[in-house]
């Protein structure tokens, strides 16, 4: 299982478990739309504290989810990203549209 | 023959998507002998990751062909190429553009190159279309000393030594 999801009072929480890149973003984009048209979620929740690794695959599939989100009315924002990731998000200029935050448990 | 460089090393595979973790972890173990930071190290695999993933998805377009990785090293410099013998780029100048991307329909955020460019020290693209493209990338890893020095200009700096 490359990804998890928890859904709890209209948030849904998509923990990441495999280094995203272009490989692993073809898999899971497909898991992560069905989960989000099928629940509805006000708030999406990419939690990064479980990976270490993100290159700009990931930038272009978290900017389509983002999309997607404020479509059905929610929104999004990313936890837990370490340094690295942290990184390749600033560099997208991702940082000024999604809220980037520390630690959540 | 001798080598001009300290140490090299090649690899050839297959332009699957799953050999872009195999292709930034395999350098990254090469490149562990010049004892780079952690920082580092994850800057050289977010490089190598897009210098593959262009092969594989524009050079190659999803059909079959080698990814060729020559890496080498010479003082603390690591030299990183990445070569297809794809489709070629017509443009070279245009696919450096942040945000550019000739496939924004399967997501791409055409920050590859720009990525390539901020976290390497230098980067070649040498492209010929109908032939193939080439990218050369160069990263200095600091020596121990070298740190030690920024450290000390830092604590200088707040006035601590």
């Amino acid at each position: 299982m490359n990804i998890e999801f928890i859904q709890k009072d209209k948030l849904l929480v998509i923990k990441l478990t495999e280094e995203i890149d272009h490989h692993t973003t073809e898999k899971i984009r497909r898991k992560i739309d069905n989960e989000i048209t099928r629940y509805m979620p006000r708030k999406v929740l990419f939690d990064f504290g479980s990976i270490s690794f993100m290159d700009s695959a990931g930038i272009g599939m978290i900017i389509g989810r983002y999309k997607m989100a404020k479509m059905l009315g929610g929104e999004l924002e990313i936890i837990n990203a370490n340094k690295a990731i942290r990184k390749v998000l600033e560099m997208s200029g991702i940082v000024n549209i999604i809220p980037i935050k520390e630690k959540v448990s | 023959m001798k080598s001009l460089y300290d140490n090299e090393m090649n690899l050839e595979f297959l332009s699957r998507s799953k050999n872009e973790a195999f292709a930034r972890i395999t350098v990254a173990a090469f490149a562990a002998q010049l004892d780079p930071t952690i920082e580092e190290l994850a800057d050289i695999k977010t490089a190598v990751s897009e210098a593959v993933t262009n092969s594989i998805i524009h050079g190659y377009e999803d059909t079959e062909g080698i990814v060729k990785i020559r890496a080498r090293i010479l003082d603390n410099t690591i030299e990183i190429e990445v070569s297809d013998t794809g489709k070629g780029i017509e443009d070279i100048e245009l696919a450096r553009k942040p945000l550019y991307t000739t496939k924004a329909n399967l997501e791409r955020s055409g920050m590859g190159f720009t990525i390539m460019e901020s976290f390497m020290d230098e980067v070649d693209i040498e492209s010929v279309v109908g032939l193939g493209t080439k990218i050369l990338m160069k990263k200095h890893i600091k020596k121990d000393e070298e740190i030690d020095e920024i450290e000390n200009a830092d604590l200088t700096a707040i006035g601590g030594r």
